[in-house]
């Protein structure tokens, strides 16, 4: 798949700003006044920041409003009214807490869940696609979702907490890319199903439709360098996840917090780019890629 | 709605014959023509003379090449477009409601003025059957020219898909295939008509006829080739043979070359 940069900030930072927000809902002693203030605004910043740029993809943004309209059976539609309702109860709970210092915590707890909720239905949009084999799995939406936690845990300084959520989502990575390397085989699709000739014998793709690209190609059928792919992988799982374990485990400063944060997104980051990019669509075997 | 519906009443497709496609591309060009001039945004072609042209098509022909265990390799073309299939994900996954599936005929269509070109639809498709136009921003895919079936101005030969009216080979047929008696049904359980990616479970509504088994050649040669006489490859004697060894002695011919 395409990685199209507007769709990897958007998981990232917005995956970073609800995990942030889904903290600062749950916190039994949250912050107030200037404090709550600044830590609500890196949350917004993040969460609406990384929306904001999902729309940069859209062939018509200006209709974006029309998203809203098929929750019943589109998890894009629900990731859309998630994160409204989560933004518009934590936007009220902050309220609270930053002009009146006062605690409203029912609001938080049900801005908590919508936050997870926002996460978890994003992680769908892509585990949904049977499509897209190496996605079609449960363990795509608890990366997501751990991901998310952990990086909220985090940039909100909950050192222990960000402690173990960072090596459980780390451990998920490594083994949601040692099995999403499997699973296109294990999905049974080929080019010999796609084409249904299969039972006369072995099938190669002859002739393209076109000598030049399209907007399948562009979109669907992009694969990373597998050499480089290797390479990434330990960029990404030492930049998310092994700095800012080392850097949490030494003595407490903020420097460091600030350095741990940084390496953190960009691992994250680096990391969404590989979920793009080594994800397999399987229009790509009527183009003759897939092939082993 | 993009919930799919849980019958139609009937279900439209095409028949596409693997047989008897021989690669020519005019579906592509009448599919294009009809659809650009016709129902819906364009479909745009973006540097189109430059060196690397691209642009939006609602119907692709791929070659294949099959080799069997034994016996010479089989040349397949292989006519792709939207199937609309009955349990279509590309419906499903639509925040805004443009995708659609209609219950009275099974067509799926895009109400363009809804679309916002997220692009899901076109992720959720395993066969590559929806294209974003890049200069209209909204997903474009095949209608079944619904814009021609039911169009009474047309006369009554023209009211199938213009894929099909164009096929000089007859490799496309059109009809509704929840009847059983139609053309379409009958052809495609006569020829064992299969669907594309079945373990997708998207119950493909059109159908593709795989091609014939081929002729063999073992101890088919006909009982008077043994009484052929041979074609005698140069002139050797008489007036013809005399003519070419009378030029072949003259000078003059190109370099190099003797009679």
């Amino acid at each position: 798949m395409h990685p199209a940069p507007s769709i990897i900030a958007f998981t990232t930072l917005s995956g970073l700003g609800f995990g942030l927000l889904f903290w600062l809902g749950l916190d039994a002693t949250p912050p107030t006044g200037w404090t709550a203030f600044f830590f609500f605004l890196i949350g917004y910043v993040l969460a609406i920041g990384g929306l904001m740029s999902s729309t940069f993809h859209l062939g018509r943004p200006e209709r974006a409003i029309k998203a809203f309209t098929q929750w019943r059976t589109s998890w894009l539609s629900r990731e859309a009214w998630c994160a409204v309702i989560a933004l518009v109860s934590l936007g009220l709970y902050a309220l609270g807490l930053v002009f009146f210092s006062a605690h409203w915590a029912v609001l938080g707890w049900l801005g908590a869940v919508f936050c997870l909720a926002t996460v978890f239905t994003t992680s769908m949009i892509y585990a949904q696609l049977k499509t897209v084999p190496r996605w079609n799995h449960w363990s795509t939406s608890a990366m997501f979702v751990a991901w998310s936690v952990a990086g909220g845990a985090l940039l909100s300084g909950r050192v222990t907490v960000a402690l173990v959520l960072i090596v459980v989502a780390g451990g998920l990575q490594l083994w949601w890319w040692q099995e999403g390397d499997k699973r296109l085989a294990d999905s049974g699709t080929t080019l010999a199903t796609a084409t249904g000739l299969g039972t006369i014998g072995t099938v190669r793709a002859f002739e393209p439709p076109h000598t030049g690209s399209n907007y399948l190609t562009r979109e669907m059928v992009f694969v990373v360098g597998r050499r480089h792919g290797r390479k990434l992988r330990m960029i990404a799982i030492v930049l998310a996840m092994l700095m800012p374990v080392l850097l949490l485990l030494a003595p407490f400063a903020h420097w460091l917090a600030a350095i741990a944060v940084i390496s953190h997104v960009a691992g994250v980051a680096v990391a969404r780019w590989l979920f793009f990019a080594e994800a397999e669509h399987v229009v790509g075997l009527y183009y003759g890629a897939r092939e082993a | 709605m993009t919930t799919l519906p849980d019958s139609t009443t009937r279900k439209l497709g095409l028949v596409i014959d693997l047989d008897t496609c021989v690669g020519c591309h005019a579906c592509v060009i009448s599919c294009k023509g009809w659809n650009t001039e016709n129902y819906g945004a364009p479909l745009s072609d973006q540097n189109p003379y430059g060196s690397d042209p691209t642009g939006t098509f609602l119907n692709r022909i791929h070659s294949y090449e099959v080799q069997p265990d034994t016996g010479p390799a089989q040349l397949i073309h292989f006519p792709k477009s939207c199937l609309h299939c009955e349990d279509a994900p590309c419906v499903t996954v639509c925040p805004t409601g443009a995708s659609y599936k209609r219950t009275e005929d099974g067509i799926v269509l895009v109400n363009e003025t809804d679309c916002i070109g997220c692009g899901l639809c076109a992720w959720a498709c395993p066969y590559g059957a929806r294209e974003l136009d890049a200069a209209e921003g909204v997903m474009k895919k095949c209608t079944l020219c619904v814009d021609r079936i039911y169009n009474e101005n047309l006369p009554e030969e023209d009211r199938e898909p213009a894929c099909v009216r164009t096929c000089p080979s007859g490799a496309r047929h059109f009809g509704d295939f929840a009847d059983p008696d139609s053309h379409v049904s009958k052809l495609s359980t006569a020829r064992g008509g299969m669907d594309l990616m079945p373990e997708q479970g998207t119950k493909p509504v059109n159908k593709y006829l795989p091609p014939r088994p081929k002729d063999s050649w073992q101890g088919e040669t006909d009982v008077l080739a043994p009484w052929l006489a041979p074609i005698d490859p140069e002139p050797q004697g008489g007036f013809l043979g005399w003519l070419d060894r009378a030029l072949g002695k003259l000078p003059g011919d190109s370099a190099g070359k003797e009679g």
